[in-house]
């Protein structure tokens, strides 16, 4: 075998499996947290990607106003829940939270899109369009739904799927798009060149790492959500609102699966419907990993980037095909070491 | 005297099952309240519910306020605090981050003392600080949870059957430790199988039978009350048995 | 009979449908497609609802059955008729290999596989050159009966639902037996089950199979209603929307498998005809207003469309009354001696670093009752299981009636007739107390699947549920017969778990803590009987931490601290017993 052409496609399988490796910590995250298994996060990576690109043309991309919609929504939702007992306080709160802030998020993207807006302003407006997303999918969708087992919660997330699919092919259209590069930048080493795409890829993926790793180990916000997936009841009843800790889990995941999408669109071309298969990937990984191991998880996602790679070379045909087997064998070994003793609780 | 706890006519149901009928009780500042009652009677029903984990039809009201609107985590903040029959710890998490997200509700400050009152009253958690919750024997488990509990200052402490399942010995230890708590200015609701140990530390105490208070009244009273000692204490003296 | 008169009265109405004079050709599509999906999700109902395996990837199954009748009609000319085993056997055994390796799975791992596998077949359905890629197979060749050949809508409308309507049937049988009982009780876990018998994992396979088998005919069906094959409709999506049919109609229900998808494949068709006026020619809409109004369905009835409606009928299902006077004859076993039952010694279990059982050794004689007693976290129940065979043993031997019993499997050791009942209840909460108790005999009985699939198990059945009467009255749950489990005290729950052990005709009952929630009156109840079944033959380990009862039932009793035993004696020996006293009982007891 060639070895030039094995770094090149370890070095493809390491860029794209850093991706999945993104991908597939927000998914155990939002599953530790919520039991939500986020199969729109692949909406998420293209809607990133397909703003950040829409806004690189100078427009304004149909997300913001989705982000509006959605939050008018959520808004309708707390107001319903209140109904009860409507205290202005709150009210207020949740004016602001729901609808200030993407009206806000809206009226910014209008005033700063333009074809000469710095690469850095359009990456911070498709974020922040994302993360509103994000948030209110949660309030919307999954918060009346926080009390169900995970296959009526597994459905729900395939249809918000299914309805962010089909506003993705309206806002963006079946054509593809690509956007630009961070940076222009190149490296060579040996016989492999080190765009500074991949190399972003590479640093933004450890970065989160580590800094989901912070978060988790050292601060109380962090802790809190930790608490909640260990024990639901008991962080309820130290005072630890799991909407709260819901909100922030699909916060977090929504801007994971924005800058992935944004760290790839300048390479590949993205389509409309591209994040599911991306997104289910990363969800590969995440099931190598148990969807509960970061690390292990991020292993899965390397190993699932370079079996792509080499597969695509020697079979192109059956990528996928390999891709989703792969997953035979790992869940056969994780069923031999499966514990024989169940939980306790249901 | 106003009581801090006021609970009327509360009604709890599970479906079709009311497991909580028509049921009044009140808890004073500084005073140590216990239900007795068999297992089923619908005690850790009552309890879950009053702590807003079930819902609840009648009046609870807690501090002067009313706390239909209010949920599980604004019935923590406002001072109140249940340590459930399961227990409920972070089993994967630390003693210390356990007792660190009892304090979530109170500011940084705060949770330093919470740390030195606590870990005062259970030095046996101070010694195990790094150690996973999941990991202690059960007599430390209940310890932990009474601990996490007591973090987050509250002014009223429910706890539920926290003799469960220990060494006898261990129980003694947990009891004295309850009735310290009244020094420290918490007020206490115990729900307890055993119902001797609890009529010997409460002040005031209510029986509980299929749902419903069949007595009530100062704790020394319900302890010599012959129905009460036919039915709960009875089996719980040795000797004492007649089958 | 009773059960089955609505479903003749279906039958009899989907039979008049396509006779009704004017009715537009377009309706018979659609009901068509309702019977298709709904073969697919009847699968689901018993895969996920009733046994609790989630699959995301019954579309692929749909797949197989679909492209062997297409490849053999077409490439090699054999007839429908004779495809259609094929395409059952091909999708069943597709079913075997996919299924040794995934209902092994627990938790969420389970659904997460089927939706690998499921989109890793669809790509290779489209990548293969003899299924013809992305374009499949067209030329497919109608069912035929003689000369009439089902070439319109119409007519294969009925092949459809004569198979819709008897895999229900079949269904519903599957469920009412010995074998269904033991499908309804995987939900809850596999413990319960295999600590009477029951091959968990071949009853997990079995219902994963069946569910393919239907899913297969749908396939098979489609193949020859449309008379080709592609990869798209046996894709992701797909399998995705079989299960949400499965959960709109309510799984866990037949029928509301048939609901779901009349409700589905409507709400789609009204979608897709009349989004794009509304909003001006928009593709795409229908997927989002479908998904969209698939969530919020779910927040309004997440249980499903069919117990919401039910429970609004004035249909009350059939009691049954099981003859109690039909005799079960009793389970061969060694003749009883007075010797020594259970031989626990030098028994040790480990968690990684943890001696959860320090080799502990104690034995039960015949005609005994030995309390287990300790703090939470003492082993007791570990030493249960580990007696039982949901724990493996670290080290030490533990042997019934003279049989090596450590690291045997649960369905071993209660055929050599050791019963129990669990700490934490685990009954079947949605059904009755009859069908629970009833799993405690299922191996008395021997009706396999197919024979109650064709009610041929009657008379064996009738056997079972008229022992499991006989021990709900022994033990005084009489009333309470027909309840569902779940909606019993706790306290009656552990009592309907005494009753199911029975049904196994025991020779050693091992009871985790029977009084905990029982009121005075009822613990000096469960004592009689327990005194009772001591005096009959019966030997009883049990755990338990109220010592009042405790003390006055045991003949011995043994006392485990950290694992480890610290004494073991009468009960007035261990009273006074100065290591108990310090380690457990402290001075105040």
């Amino acid at each position: 075998m060639n070895t030039t052409i094995m770094l090149f496609l370890l070095q493809d399988g390491i860029t794209n499996g850093a991706i999945y490796a993104l991908l597939g910590l927000a998914l155990v995250l939002v599953f530790a947290v919520t039991r939500v298994i986020l199969i729109p996060q692949g909406e998420f990576v293209t809607f990133g990607a397909l703003s950040y690109a829409v806004l690189a043309t100078g427009k304004v991309p149909g997300t913001a106003w989705l982000a509006l919609a959605m939050g008018a929504a959520a808004f309708a939702l707390d107001l319903f829940d209140a109904r009860r007992s409507l205290r202005l306080k709150r009210i207020l709160r949740s004016l602001a939270l729901n609808i200030a802030l993407p009206a806000a998020i809206l009226a910014l993207t209008y005033g700063l899109a333009g074809p000469r807006t710095p690469i850095a302003v359009n990456i911070a407006l498709s974020l922040l369009i994302v993360a509103a997303i994000g948030l209110f999918l949660y309030r919307i969708a999954f918060q009346p739904l926080a009390h169900t087992s995970v296959l009526v919660l597994l459905i729900a997330s395939v249809g918000c799927h299914l309805a962010l699919q089909g506003l993705g092919l309206v806002f963006f259209g079946a054509e593809g798009l690509r956007g630009p590069a961070l940076s222009s930048a190149a490296l060579t080493i040996g016989p492999l060149r080190f765009t500074g795409q991949s190399l972003a890829v590479y640093g933004l993926t450890i970065a989160f790492i580590v800094a989901l790793w912070l978060f988790f180990g050292f601060t109380l916000m962090g802790k809190a959500l930790r608490a909640t997936a260990v024990n639901r009841l008991g962080a309820r009843l130290v005072g630890i609102r799991t909407t709260l800790s819901g909100q922030i889990a699909f916060l977090l995941a929504s801007l994971i699966g924005a800058i992935s999408g944004i760290l790839i669109v300048p390479i590949t071309t993205l389509y409309y419907d591209t994040g599911f298969l991306i997104g289910l990937k990363g969800f590969i990984a995440a099931i190598i990993g148990g969807l509960v191991s970061y690390p292990l998880t991020a292993v899965a996602a390397l190993i699932v980037g370079s079996v792509e790679a080499f597969s695509s070379f020697y079979a192109s045909n059956f990528k996928e095909v390999i891709v989703f087997t792969l997953i035979l064998p790992v869940l056969v070994l994780r069923s031999l070491a499966a514990p024989a003793v169940e939980e306790e609780k249901d | 005297m106003s009581a801090l706890l006021s609970v009327s006519d509360a009604h709890v149901s599970y479906g079709k099952v009311e497991a909580v009928r028509s049921v009044s009780l009140d808890v004073a500042d500084n005073e140590i309240v216990t239900i007795i009652g068999a297992n089923g009677a619908g005690k850790t029903t009552l309890l879950n519910a009053i702590m807003g984990v079930l819902p609840l039809k009648g009046t609870t009201a807690f501090a002067g306020m009313d706390m239909a609107a209010l949920d599980i985590e604004d019935r923590v903040a406002a001072g109140l605090s249940l340590v459930p029959e399961h227990r409920e710890l972070f089993g994967t998490m630390n003693v210390e981050d356990n007792l660190l997200l009892g304090a979530f509700r109170i500011p940084k400050a705060t949770a330093a003392q919470s740390f030195e009152r606590v870990y005062a009253l259970f030095p046996r958690l101070k010694e195990r600080r790094k150690q996973l919750a999941g990991t202690l024997s059960g007599g430390e488990q209940q310890m932990l949870a009474m601990g996490r509990a007591l973090m987050g200052a509250p002014k009223l402490l429910m706890l539920d059957e926290p003799s469960l399942g220990l060494a006898p010995i261990i129980v003694a230890d947990i009891f004295r430790t309850i009735g310290e708590l009244r020094a420290a200015g918490v007020s206490v609701l115990l729900i307890e199988q055993n119902a001797q140990a609890a009529l010997k530390i409460a002040d005031r105490a209510y029986v509980m039978e299929l749902g419903e208070f069949i007595l009530s009244g100062s704790a020394s009273d319900i302890a010599s009350n012959q129905r009460v000692a036919a039915s709960y204490l009875g089996f719980q003296h040795e000797g004492a048995s007649e089958i | 009979m009773k059960q089955r008169t609505p479903l003749l009265i279906f039958a009899l109405v989907m039979a008049a449908i396509p006779f009704i004079p004017g009715i537009p050709p377009f309706w018979i599509v659609l009901l068509n497609n309702i019977g298709l999906a709904a073969l697919v999700a009847m699968g689901l109902v018993l895969l996920t609802g009733v046994g609790g395996l989630t699959s995301f990837g019954q579309a692929a199954f749909c797949g197989f059955g679909a492209y062997t009748t297409a490849v053999l009609t077409t490439a090699y000319g054999v007839s429908p008729w004779l495809t259609l085993p094929l395409s059952l056997l091909v999708s069943g055994i597709a079913a075997v290999l996919l299924g040794i390796i995934t209902v092994r799975l627990s938790g969420h791992y389970l659904p997460l596989g089927t939706i690998a596998w499921g989109i890793g077949l669809f790509y290779l359905f489209s990548k293969l050159e003899f299924l013809g890629r992305n374009d499949g197979i067209s030329g497919i060749p109608p069912l035929s009966i003689g000369n009439f050949r089902m070439l319109d809508p119409g007519t294969i409308y009925f092949a459809i639902w004569i198979g819709v309507l008897v895999s229900a049937l079949l269904t519903m049988n599957l469920l009412d037996s010995r074998t269904g009982r033991a499908i309804r009780a995987l939900r809850r876990g596999h413990i319960a089950g295999e600590a009477f018998g029951v091959q968990t994992p071949r009853a997990k396979l079995l219902v994963f199979v069946y569910a393919a088998v239907l899913a297969g005919l749908s396939g098979w069906l489609y193949a020859h209603f449309q008379r080709a094959a592609n990869p798209t409709p046996f894709g992701a999506h797909a399998g995705i929307e079989y299960l949400f049919i499965a959960v709109v109609g309510g799984a866990g229900y037949v029928w509301g498998a048939v609901l779901g998808a009349g409700i589905v494949v409507i709400l789609k068709e009204i979608l897709q005809s009349y989004l794009p006026y509304v909003f001006g020619g928009q593709s795409q809409l229908e997927t989002i207003v479908f998904g969209i109004l698939l969530v919020v369905l779910l927040q309004l009835a997440p249980t499903g469309v069919w117990p919401w409606l039910t429970a609004r009928l004035p249909l009350k299902p059939a009691r049954k009354e099981p003859d109690t006077s039909l005799p079960l004859a009793k389970r061969e076993r060694a003749p009883a001696s007075a010797g020594t039952l259970l031989q626990i010694e030098k028994a040790r279990k480990q968690f990684g670093g943890v001696i959860a059982v320090n080799d502990v050794s104690f034995d039960v004689q015949a005609r005994e009752i030995v309390a287990l007693i300790g703090p939470n976290g003492a082993g007791k129940s570990t030493t249960f299981n580990l007696i039982t065979g949901v724990l493996t043993t670290t080290g030490g031997t533990i042997s019934v009636l003279g049989h090596k019993v450590d690291n045997a499997p649960p369905q071993e050791v209660v055929k050599l007739g050791v019963a129990r009942t669990f700490q934490h209840v685990k009954l079947v909460p949605d059904m009755t107390v009859l069908e629970n108790v009833a799993i405690g005999a299922h191996l008395r009985g021997s009706s396999g699947a197919i024979s109650s699939m064709f009610r041929l198990d009657r008379a064996d059945e009738a056997k079972l549920l008229a022992e499991a009467a006989r021990q709900i009255e022994r033990v005084g749950l009489g009333d309470q017969i027909d309840q569902l489990a779940g909606s019993l005290s706790l306290g009656q729950q552990r009592i309907v778990e005494i009753a199911r052990a029975l049904c196994v005709d025991p020779l050693l009952l091992l009871l985790d803590e029977p009084a905990a929630g029982l009121r005075h009156m009822e613990k000096q109840r469960l004592a009689a009987l327990l005194r009772q079944l001591r005096d009959g033959g019966m030997s009883v380990l049990l755990v338990e931490h109220d010592m009042g009862f405790v003390m006055d039932l045991a003949d011995r009793v043994v006392v485990l601290d950290f694992g480890t035993k610290i004494a073991e004696g009468t009960p007035a020996a261990i009273k006074t017993n100065p290591d108990v006293i310090k380690a457990y009982l402290g001075a105040t007891a």
